[in-house]
């Protein structure tokens, strides 16, 4: 067994305890500076990381891939957290205690949501689940005095171990029925028993029920809004962008790799929900006041969207849900990251206070409309090049509805989302003073808004890269 | 340095553009920064293609055939493959060359015509992003960069043409140069698209190697390759000022003089001849397409210059002339030489943005009274304006040994030749003698400016003109001894000329043709006789011949009454049609999307109240989704027809 294959998660894991120990050492009111620290290793790893593009190897024989599926999304998580710890460094200091903690969590989230993507077992992947859901749970009720935070740590935690549960359940039926935990094994299995037994069945299900809340799909999304609105908004953003994207990451590797010959089951289950996602996330965030209630909407409504690709069950489908995941990381954190930074300027959540913010801060303004407008799919921004690949892996597949049904609700999604262009562009501003951001939330503006509009002009790049995730999962 | 150019020719574009965005966002406020600027970068930009037609030519005729190309792709997926980059081989090559230098002069004019303009930064700003369309244009491997790059020139056009925006007339005109030429890119786009349908492909090499073929690859008809070519052509019909969509390009002379000499004289208007050029072998495959090309262009020069005859202001007689010099191109092209529309092109854009920073630098010393009719004896207070505008108007006649000697009777050789051949010989024999009339119109109503402008005495006494700056006389001698010299490298006694070099199928000496050089030599100089005649000595009273003519002469000052007929088309159809939708829109579509709208809010208002914040209800909605789901599943008959309904395909 090769260690090194494990570099990533090791270098990730001694970087959440050194801060830890760190944090310890110095000064309580010096410690918001682990931020940076954070950020910088967090970095550093996601540099090596490219490094193990072509190797599509495993470990502990078979329990664990590091093939370029995984890389790429680890390199997602990584892009993410770097991302969020830059740009919170501020609102942590707002928030007044255990700096240290914070980043550290945040740390270990990424790292369960690594192992998450890499795992090849039912223990292992439940493993990684569990370590990114606990500390989540702590980072949504991390801010202890504000009673919303509380409520929405409390709501996750109990819907969270309930869906768990689920998960759990389904996965014991499937070692139940087959024998075994490792997912390469279980097609092979199956395949020996020859039909789907009912048992089967409800493992299934419950499968996509215990996935499905991680991403929020509907109806296992009911917890979505309330602790998006309530979490502290750093953690809004890497739980909307990391935890979907590696539940996306496992839900992909165990259904087209434990259950390819189900695969007509399966996709009718993922049709009829991605229908039902897309519908009721975008309906329901038109009438929100509260932007990250909104953005919670949208979020489960772009869940819905990458779906699609998993529908799509070859390599194309895939190819678009890497690429849209990557793409969705960059909108999200921009949006989140001006929602943060107007939050700790003037404590506001509410839309209608975004009221002239292109004449307060042009910069917020602006990002917060290519982001919107990214996710909305327009033209030449990085989502509408998503959704293409996304849509256009299952309009031949005879999907045609589900695409009909996708586009009519991004248009539909085009309403809420201009609507907060048309209020910070349009109208006038109650209070003129400018929005201070500070240098970190700056770069991570400029970094989203950059990476968005480049990545709609020319989206070659990362095409690539998704297609080398892509293929390594079906050879 | 040749090696780097070569490998390198994506810079040519790229430092104007970087230029552009380095004064539009940051030297805006310091007009001498951004002026300096954009002159370095486009001077640059000539440098490296300077090497890089050298290195071209150096290769011999290497490039032709094998054309350097470097790739990047730009978007990629199943069946549709997008790339951009860069094509080097001697067309492209004499192109980068040509648009680059005439920009480096125009660069340098217009810091003596735009002196003192309130948006001098501005105006090098969009000067740097017309250089840095035009030249991604000219490289482009492929149709899509090329229609890219198509439409950015076409923003800058608009943009350069009302650069002076507070003035109405020239709002006006920026309008209907975009509006006029857009209605020709539908269908270039449509043909662009139907290109890539049928051949899955839209790089030029590789289309000019199926297109022949076409019938192997595709299941066209020679019809349908027809009208695909037809419709292709409509887009150079709008952008090169072709009949019936010319008329944009005398309105777009209300933008500032070196905008006119730029882009609507020696660059622009000539990315529609490029074009066809570029894609010679898909009319070349169909004959109809290509007589269509031919008399298109043969049509349009003849009706322009009968137009340019009687008009009164120098940049309005420029521009006609212009339209009838690129139909003169597309003549050439329809007549099946490459050869003989890129040549003229060439040459073209020396001598006419010559004439047209000639008129500038007298609209500057008149104080920007356009009317010929207040001019008169400029010859004395205005020397090196008078010797290279005549320069101008030498080559521009066709007169031994100016460049457009050499290049106009290179076309009237092919179209000669075309007329000998197998189809349609009787429209190209035609079009010889429409082309070698159109060629004596020429001659005579440049001279006819040239003596107004120039000689007898001054007409309005209360202008005070003087010679023009440096910096606007500098230019004028630089592309002045272009006019001269630049028709000699397609001369007949070159052994590897320009024919060499740009030329499509096999390569021919130029020949020699006695009869045609002979007859057009005496109608260009008979014709300057009798505009010396009329205007110069005065004989006869323009105005008498004015008067005789009352109803020749009317129809061509009014220029046909083209742009009369459009109005009343676009005041009488078009907004009837116009109204018509519009209460459709208001009422019906409106009314569709208003209610459709509204029953979103409506159903999201009540999805809403669903999420009541209460746990137990979102555990709920949990465990009964579960249930429901695993209900259907089980109960769902698993065989494929009733799966299929949800869309599965096995």
């Amino acid at each position: 067994m090769d260690l090194s294959l494990l570099t990533i998660e090791i270098a990730t894991v001694l970087l959440a305890i050194g801060v830890l120990v760190i944090g310890l050492l110095i000064p309580r009111e010096q410690r918001f500076g682990l931020g940076y620290l954070v950020t910088i290793g967090l970095a550093i790893i996601l540099f090596v990381s490219f490094g193990y593009y072509g190797i599509n190897a495993t470990a502990f024989e078979g329990m664990y891939y590091v093939d370029d599926f995984s890389i790429f999304f680890k390199q997602l998580i990584l892009v993410a957290a770097v991302l969020v710890t830059l740009a919170a460094t501020l609102y942590v200091k707002k928030m007044g205690t255990n700096y240290g903690e914070f980043f550290v969590m945040t740390v270990f989230a990424a790292l369960g949501m690594m192992v998450l993507s890499s795992a090849g077992e039912f223990i292992t992947l439940y493993l990684g689940l569990e370590t990114m859901t606990i500390s989540f749970y702590i980072l949504t009720g991390f801010k202890k005095n504000d009673s919303k935070s509380a409520e929405a740590g409390i709501k996750y935690l109990i819907l969270g171990a309930m869906s768990s549960g689920i998960l759990l359940y389904g996965l014991s039926l499937v070692y139940g029925m087959t024998g075994t935990t490792v997912i390469s094994e279980v097609a092979v299995k199956l395949a020996e028993m020859g039909s789907l037994s009912p048992a089967m069945v409800v493992g299934m299900v419950f499968l996509v029920a215990g996935f499905g809340f991680k991403i929020s799909a509907v109806p296992f999304q009911m917890w979505s809004p309330d602790v998006y609105e309530g979490a502290p908004t750093p953690v809004t953003a890497f739980l909307a962008v990391g935890s979907k994207a590696a539940a996306f990451a496992a839900l992909i590797r165990v259904f087209m790799i434990a259950f390819p010959d189900y695969s007509l089951q399966w996709k009718m289950l993922f049709a009829a929900l991605a229908a039902l996602t897309i519908i009721i996330g975008n309906l329901v965030a038109i009438p929100q006041t509260n932007i990250k209630r909104m953005l919670a909407y949208s979020s489960i409504a772009q869940a819905g969207y990458i779906m699609t690709g998993v529908i799509a069950a070859n390599a194309a489908g895939v190819r678009g849900v890497a690429f849209y995941g990557m793409l969705y990381v960059f909108a999200t954190i921009g949006a989140f990251t001006v929602v943060m930074n107007f939050s700790a300027n003037t404590g506001s959540d509410e839309i209608r206070d975004y009221a002239g913010l292109a004449r307060r801060s042009p910069l917020l303004a602006a990002v917060l409309t290519v982001c919107l407008l990214s996710m909305a799919g327009i033209p030449p921004l990085a989502g509408f090049a998503g959704k293409f690949y996304l849509f256009s892996s299952i309009v031949d597949q005879g999907y045609l509805w589900l695409v009909i049904i996708g586009l009519l609700m991004s248009m539909a999604s085009v309403y809420y989302y201009l609507s907060v262009a048309k209020v910070m562009y349009m109208a006038d501003p109650v209070d003129d003073s400018p929005i201070v951001v500070p240098a970190g939330a700056k770069a991570v503006l400029l970094i989203t808004m950059i990476v968005t509009v480049f990545l709609g002009v020319y989206p070659q790049p990362l095409s690539v890269l998704a297609n080398l995730a892509a293929n390594s999962l079906f050879f | 340095m040749i090696d780097f150019a070569l490998h390198n020719a994506w810079l040519i574009p790229l430092l104007p553009a970087i230029a552009f965005l380095l004064i539009f966002l940051v030297f805006r406020p310091l007009p001498k920064v951004s002026a300096f600027i954009g002159i370095t970068a486009i001077f640059l930009s000539f440098v490296l293609a300077v090497h890089v037609g050298i290195g071209v030519i150096q290769a011999g005729d290497q490039f032709v055939e094998h054309p350097l190309k470097q790739v990047v792709t730009w978007f990629e997926m199943s069946g549709l493959k997008i790339e951009m980059g860069v094509q080097i081989d001697p067309t492209s090559a004499m192109m980068l060359f040509m648009v680059s230098l005439v920009a480096l002069m125009v660069n340098i004019y217009s810091l003596g015509y735009m002196h003192g303009d309130q948006a001098f930064s501005r105006f090098y700003a969009f000067l740097a992003l017309f250089a840095m369309s035009m030249l991604g244009l000219v490289i482009a491997p492929n149709l899509l960069q090329m229609f890219v790059f198509w439409e950015l020139v076409g923003l800058c056009s608009y943009l350069l043409i009302g650069f002076w925006w507070h003035k109405y007339s020239a709002r006006e005109a920026a309008k209907k140069a975009f509006i006029t030429t857009r209605t020709g890119d539908f269908g270039l786009l449509l043909g662009i698209l139907l290109l890539q349908i049928n051949f899955g492909t839209l790089d030029l090499m590789t289309l000019g190697e199926m297109i022949p073929n076409f019938q192997e690859y595709t299941n066209l008809s020679v019809g349908g390759l027809t009208a695909i070519a037809a419709i292709l052509f409509l887009g150079p019909i709008g952008k090169s000022g072709q009949f019936p969509l010319h008329v944009w390009l005398p309105d777009a002379m209300e933008g500032p003089t070196p905008v006119s000499a730029l882009i609507h004289a020696a660059t622009m208007v000539v990315a529609g001849v490029y074009l066809v050029g570029r894609s010679l072998i898909l009319f070349q495959t169909v004959p109809g397409a290509m007589a269509f090309v031919a008399f298109m262009g043969g049509f349009t020069a003849l009706f322009a210059a009968t137009i340019a005859i009687t008009q009164t202001e120098m940049k309005k007689i420029l521009a006609y002339s212009t339209v009838s010099q690129l139909g003169y191109m597309m003549l050439a092209l329809g007549a099946g030489s490459l050869t003989g529309g890129m040549f003229h092109l060439f040459t073209h854009a020396f001598f006419k943005s010559l004439m047209f920073l000639g008129a500038g630098s007298v609209l500057h010393a008149m104080n920007n009274d356009a009317d010929i009719w207040k001019y008169g004896g400029l010859k004395k207070k205005m020397p090196i304006t008078y010797w290279t505008f005549l320069i101008g108007c030498l080559a521009i006649a066709g007169i031994f040994p100016f460049a457009g000697f050499f290049s106009k009777d290179e076309i009237l050789l092919v179209v000669k030749e075309a007329s000998h051949g197998a189809q349609f010989a009787g429209l190209y024999t035609l079009l010889f003698w429409m082309a070698t009339i159109t060629a004596a119109l020429t001659a005579f109503y440049m001279f006819r400016m040239f003596f107004i402008c120039f000689h007898g005495e001054p007409r309005d006494k209360s202008f005070h003109p003087h010679e023009a700056p440096f910096s606007m006389a500098f230019p004028l001698v630089v592309l002045s001894i272009f006019s001269i010299f630049g028709g000699f490298i397609g001369a007949p006694w070159v052994e590897h000329g320009f024919g060499y070099y740009v030329r499509l199928g096999e390569y021919h000496h130029p020949s020699v043709d006695w009869a045609i050089i002979i007859v057009s030599t005496i109608l260009a100089l008979g014709s300057i006789f009798l505009a010396y005649w009329i205007y110069g000595k005065k004989a006869v009273s323009h105005e008498a011949l004015a008067q005789k003519f009352a109803p020749l002469y009317k129809i061509s000052f009014n220029k046909y009454y083209i742009d009369e007929i459009y109005l009343w088309l676009i005041h009488n159809v078009l907004d009837g049609l116009g109204r018509a939708l519009w209460w459709f829109d208001i009422t019906v579509v409106d009314g569709i999307i208003n209610g459709i709208g509204n029953a979103a809010k409506i159903l999201g208002s009540i999805l809403r109240r669903v999420q009541t914040g209460k746990l137990q209800h979102y555990a709920l909605v949990l465990f009964a989704g579960v249930v429901i789901l695993v209900l259907i599943m089980s109960f769902a008959d698993t065989s494929s027809a009733s799966l299929s309904l949800l869309g599965g395909v096995r």
